[in-house]
């Protein structure tokens, strides 16, 4: 055993090294695209399993750190895997598994060059986000950032023939690094003045700084990580971006890529800067709940399948924020309790999230394959056609509406604890505060449960809105096996709530000095506070319900005849019933944009009542490009265009110039 | 005693299991009898839906050809889960072991499971009504289940608890005589039970009629034994909420933990508040008259505002 004595630092170094080496022989054997798909693929996702189960066993470990003889002379990278990074591995490792195998299965209809760079940026996102997880000092990190973001630019602009995924990227691409130059800043006030050998988090955490500067660190990395996680009003490229993405790509960013953003702005939070003030969470908590509300809106009048569940991202991701900024309120005033409780919510939900989404996503991959569309619009009647497919989804979708007793239900559950005991704050504001904040969860969460009835009900329910859906396939064996992992993750998340607790508690415990504890003592019953304030057991609601329900079908076949007659639908004895009567997409969300009218820009085509092929064509945009980003690109272009005043391409005008600033520069120093 | 104590309560569990089941269409008769009374009918006597269930039990099951197995799966499931839901609210004892599994969080998370299995079925067969019908369901939804969670809130910060049991025994023995927070949350209860049971103002149980029909819309393709289960769970839901009621804002008069010689006692007060509830309803759906559908998300949403203010007021007087 001591022969072989490697660290878990050193492992997951080994799971970089093998991505890094698969991307490049995907890069070298582009001829092969068989050999891509079906090795390459399923070796990442080996290597995707071997990074989780390595940080799982080391969530409880002593934080291990390392120095790697790469980077600049005098500037090495700094690693660190402590539990808040392995608790993120784990998410990263588990989804990524799911989506690699997919994605085996997945990139089959492609090949030649596309396939095998395709193959190496896939990996090196996956390296990106493995560093930015272990990165130890802004130097790596913004290097791991970068190559995140560099690789998700690539991948999302894989069809880059299509103009409007070009845009997309580019929006991405922009927005991207407007938050990298705020993370970089923000880097730069943690470090506090301290010189060059200051940008290690080490040193970072040492440095004493004032109430200002670490609330002007959190601003900047609040805003930079909010950026990258598409928090409101940064969100503009993820309904954009997402869709435009291959969808294991998609997958990837939506339930990994954003998690990324949210485990910074822990790290910065919690453990870079040393001590927190309450108006942060308040600010957190704020728009958080205005980024969950508008995400779910505008998910609701969607008729693109990835736009929708690119919006629903952006509202899972309020909520995560609502959730730290709960747990900074908590921390704050002390409620160490209370703080880890709101973190354990916001960790349970990243992490439900991550395998529900990528579930989601590959799914919307499947479908594509089999209809060639996005548009909800022309599908209907699938899950006769792709009977796996259509399962495994339901699984996802009722987990993401937050349904007993799947995981989403879970992480809820663990959220509405938390405001429901909060009373007690020193400060009356906050106080009143809460239970509006917890109303209004109450109802985003709700509807989310009214936007995944129309989204499966649309895509998978019904009858086919197309004719060429008859002859749609199902999911191959891959995309199933990918699929299917994730879906078993979405169970047993939800069925085991004690024991991920249990893991989670010892990121809480490293970073805010305080668990849940004795709570996660009993393995059936998830009591985070004590059994007489609250507590839930899924397995036994499970066994419940099975089991009424199957006393239920006995009886009724015990008792009864089970005779059973098909034959044409009833509808009201309406004889000239076809599919185009069914709600379309743009029907089933017409209520919510009907009641949330002037959040939206709506633009309407309504057809003449003489028309004899009317087509009816509506579309809801956001209001915020409209208020917000265009008037920032104007005033760029209007100072560019002044900045391009100065030049005239003239050799001496510009050698003008440099004798000026020098005239001027010795005048003044 | 602990574990004689423990062999009481989970047989009472199975007691209440049975005896919601069996009582639930009763209360749905009694409703219809008021009903037929207050219209000058002389009506079909409490006893009619037993004799509708046995009907459709005893019929064929036509379904449409392309029905799939979320179709056929779907009656079982809502029954089950209102089945559950009923029998885990504390309305004679609070005795009740399986509580601890199930708090008002997954309480509502149940009645949620279940009205998205009923949509997603609606939606199933690719008729017009049933898409209709779904996209009502979840809107009517969307609005009453924050606003039933916010009423549920308010009581559990009363008793600090979520668990039934601890609430209801922290509400009977009141502190004050009447609770303002809990007043707004009665309100706004009343206003998301007529919601969720599909009554009127905001549906009608009893119309065809499609442009005014929700929760009809989307059953329409059901017949028979799966018609059946529906319809006792249809029975199951209003009892349960009717439960939740009187757990909530009439505790008095339920036994208390450990206290079994006080059961046929709390059975005969049950009776009485189920029967002076049910009239209260069939008073209700007649003096009313049923409302435009987006007129409904406005009905809700006050509902949903007087429960947050209920909340409010609970943080604002701690009362």
């Amino acid at each position: 055993m001591n022969a072989v004595n490697v660290s878990p630092l050193e492992l997951l170094d080994g799971v970089i090294l093998i991505w890094i080496l698969l991307g490049l022989t995907g890069l070298a054997l582009q001829r092969s695209s068989r050999f891509i798909t079906g090795i390459i693929f399923p070796l990442g996702a080996l290597a995707s399993l071997a990074l989780a189960v390595t940080a799982f066993l080391s969530l409880g470990a002593p934080p291990e750190t390392q120095v790697l003889l790469l980077g600049l002379p005098d500037l090495p990278f700094h690693l660190r895997l402590d539990a808040l990074s392995a608790f993120f591995l784990v998410l990263l490792g588990a989804a990524s598994f799911g989506v690699s195998i997919y994605a085996g299965g997945y990139f089959r209809s492609m090949e030649g060059q596309t396939l095998a760079l395709l193959c190496l940026q896939y990996h090196l996102f996956l390296v990106g986000m493995t560093l930015v997880l272990l990165a130890d000092d802004a130097y790596m990190f913004m290097v791991a950032w970068e190559t995140m973001a560099l690789a998700s630019y690539f991948l999302v602009t894989t069809d880059h023939a299509i103009p409007d995924i070009r845009k997309a990227g580019y929006l991405y691409l922009l927005i991207a690094h407007v938050g990298a130059i705020a993370i970089l800043l923000s880097f730069g006030v943690m470090q506090g003045g301290n010189g060059i050998g200051a940008y290690t988090f080490d040193a970072m955490r040492g440095a004493e700084l004032a109430p200002f500067w670490s609330s002007a660190a959190f601003l900047l990395a609040l805003f930079g990580f909010g950026a990258k996680a598409g928090v409101l009003p940064m969100h503009m490229w993820l309904p954009e971006a997402h869709p435009a993405a291959p969808s294991p790509v998609s997958a990837l960013m939506s339930g990994v890529m954003l998690k990324t953003a949210i485990y910074g702005i822990l790290r910065v939070t919690f453990d870079l800067l040393g001590t927190q003030q309450w108006w942060w969470g308040v600010l957190a908590l704020a728009l958080g709940l205005i980024t969950a509300v508008f995400g779910v809106m505008f998910a609701a009048v969607q008729g693109d399948m990835k736009r929708l569940l690119a919006y629903s991202s952006i509202e899972n991701i309020g909520l995560l924020l609502v959730g730290i900024g709960l747990t900074i309120i908590f921390h704050v005033y002390g409620k160490d309790a209370l703080a880890a409780l709101a973190l354990t919510a916001t960790l349970y939900h990243s992490l439900n999230h991550a395998m529900f989404k990528s579930l989601l996503f590959i799914g919307t991959g499947s479908i594509l394959h089999a209809t060639g569309a996005r548009n909800m619009g022309r599908m209907g009647g699938l899950i006769r056609r792709m009977p796996w497919a259509a399962a495994l989804m339901l699984v996802g979708v009722l987990a993401i509406s937050g349904l007993p007793p799947l995981n989403g239900f879970v992480s809820e559950w663990l959220l509405l604890q938390a405001f429901l005991l909060s009373p007690g704050l020193p400060n009356n504001y906050i106080n009143m505060l809460v239970p509006v904040a917890a109303a209004v969860i109450a109802l985003a969460a709700a509807l989310a449960a009214y936007v995944m009835v129309k989204f499966y009900g649309v895509i998978f329910l019904g009858q086919p809105r197309e004719p060429e859906l008859e002859h749609a396939h199902d999911a191959g064996a891959w995309e199933r096996a990918g699929m299917g992992w994730l879906a078993l993750a979405c169970v047993a998340l939800g069925l085991a709530p004690v024991f991920v607790v249990q893991q989670i508690d010892f990121v809480s415990l490293s970073l805010l000095g305080s668990g849940l504890g004795n709570a996660t003592n009993n393995w059936v019953f998830l009591a985070p506070v004590d059994t007489e304030r609250a507590s839930y057991s899924p397995l036994y609601f499970l066994l419940a319900v099975l089991g009424v329900m199957l006393l239920t079908t006995l009886l009724v076949r015990r008792f009864y005849h089970g005779r059973l007659r098909r034959s044409a639908p009833w509808d009201c004895g309406f004889p000239a019933q076809t599919a185009r009567m069914q709600d379309t997409a743009e029907g089933f969300g017409q209520p919510i944009r009907r009641i949330f009218e002037p959040f939206f820009l709506i633009e309407r085509d309504v057809p003449s009542p003489f028309d004899t092929h009317p087509r009816y064509h509506g579309q809801s945009d956001d209001r915020l490009w409209f208020i917000l980003y265009q008037p920032i690109k104007r005033i760029t272009e209007k100072m560019s265009s002044w900045a391009g005043l100065l030049q005239h391409g003239r050799i001496h005008l510009y050698l003008t110039y440099t004798f000026v600033t020098l005239i001027v520069l010795l005048v003044f120093v | 005693m602990e574990n004689y104590n423990l062999f009481f309560a989970a047989l009472f569990q199975l007691a209440q299991l049975l005896l919601v089941v069996l009582a639930a269409p009763l209360l749905t008769g009694w409703v219809n009898q008021c009903q037929a009374w207050l219209q000058n009918r002389s009506g079909a006597g409490v006893l009619q839906p037993y004799r509708v269930l046995r009907k459709l039990f005893h019929k064929d099951a036509v379904i449409a050809h392309n029905a799939s197995w979320l179709f056929r799966v779907t009656p079982y499931i809502v029954f089950g889960c209102m089945w559950l839901a009923a029998a885990i609210i504390p309305i004679i004892a609070v005795d009740l072991p399986f509580s601890q599994a199930a708090d008002v969080i997954a309480l509502v998370g149940v009645f949620a499971l279940a009205r998205m299995f009923i949509a997603l079925a609606a939606m199933d067969i690719g008729t017009s009504f049933g898409s209709l019908g779904a996209r009502r369901e979840m809107l009517v939804s969307f609005l009453a289940e924050p606003a039933l969670l916010m009423v549920l809130f308010t009581a559990s910060m009363i008793s600090h608890s979520t668990q039934l049991p601890r609430i209801v025994e922290a509400l009977a023995h009141h502190q004050f005589v009447l609770y303002p927070s809990l007043a707004f949350a009665a309100l706004a209860f009343v206003i998301v039970l007529l919601a969720e049971n599909a009554r009127i103002p905001v549906d009608n149980p009893s119309t065809h009629l499609e442009l005014t029909m929700i929760h009809e819309a989307m059953i329409l393709e059901y017949s028979a034994r799966h018609l059946a289960l529906i319809e006792w769970a249809s029975s199951l839901k209003l009892f349960a909420y009717m439960s939740i009621g009187i757990a909530l804002f009439l505790p008095q008069g339920i036994a208390e933990m450990g206290h079994w010689a006080g059961l046929p006692l709390a059975i005969v007060i049950l009776l009485l508040k189920l029967m002076l509830a049910g009239a209260g309803l069939a008073l209700l759906e007649t003096v009313t008259a049923k409302m435009r559908i987006f007129r409904a998300p406005e009905f809700l949403g006050t509902a949903f505002l007087l429960a947050v203010l209920g909340l409010l007021i609970h943080f604002l007087l701690g009362a």
